[in-house]
């Protein structure tokens, strides 16, 4: 949670106090609790809600019908296809997971997606929540939900090619 | 995502369509189709068991969850909440 509220605010001690403030909000708002949602979505969502109320890191329009696409176009030819295809990475990236080198790497990597990409990835892939509950807790439509997951592993993806090719 | 008709997809577009097929939000036509170009497209295939391995590392950090202690404190409160309400 503190880690949800640190990605809204602009250092620890002001997500600490978010964090606290989420707990206040929780106190008053259990009447509100009627068992629509797990426990940790509905504490997740007072947390963002504080943090947003809190939050001055980054100001957000919706940018999420951005029709960029997530990998460089110079990496295809002419008709779509690959000229510049993936390069194997898998075998190396989980040696190092193994090893204990990479997870503070992937944290600084989540850490510098854009901030909606970025609370979408946390939620899903290290939360484990569904995107059911992730589009409750962030207030998205499904179709953002996905456009901003797709971005956000999109782009951890190309991280892990670049930094083992560097590797090799 | 706008896909052309009745046509095989490209590679370019097959990138794009990753995530909704992964969670399963594609049309059926358009996961066939996507199917059907994998099959033929081993660098797509690549991609795809990339951006799997890509969800399984993300997903091997320690969320950071609540505490022991943070979690007792709030079933508690839960727990009394409930038999309040009864």
């Amino acid at each position: 949670m503190l880690r949800l509220a640190a990605s809204f605010v602009p250092s620890r001690a002001v997500a600490e106090e978010v964090v606290q403030d989420t707990w206040l909000a929780v106190l008053r708002g259990l009447a509100g609790f009627e068992g629509r949602s797990s426990l940790k979505t509905w504490l997740f969502a007072i947390c963002v809600n504080q943090a947003r109320k809190t939050g001055t890191r980054e100001h957000r329009s919706i940018p999420v019908a951005d029709p960029e696409p997530v990998v460089d176009p110079s990496r295809f030819d002419a008709s779509g296809g690959w000229s510049a295809p993936p390069e194997h990475w898998i075998e190396v990236a989980q040696g190092r997971m193994e090893a204990g080198k990479l997870a503070d790497r992937i944290r600084v990597w989540i850490d510098e997606l854009p901030a909606r990409q970025r609370e979408v990835v946390l939620l899903r892939d290290v939360e484990g929540m569904s995107g059911e509950e992730v589009c409750a807790v962030l207030a998205l439509s499904d179709a953002n939900q996905r456009v901003l997951l797709h971005r956000g592993r999109s782009r951890l993806r190309q991280l892990f090619e670049d930094e083992f090719r560097e590797v090799r | 995502m706008r896909l052309l008709r009745g046509r095989d997809l490209v590679c370019q577009q097959a990138v794009e369509l990753v995530t909704d097929y992964l969670e399963g939000a594609l049309p059926r036509s358009a996961r066939r189709r996507f199917e059907a170009h994998l099959a033929g497209c081993p660098h797509c295939t690549e991609y795809l068991a990339q951006m799997r391995e890509t969800i399984s590392l993300t997903g091997r950090l320690a969320p950071e969850d609540l505490t022991p202690q943070m979690r007792d404190e709030f079933t508690d409160l839960y727990r009394r909440w409930q038999s309040e309400q009864q």
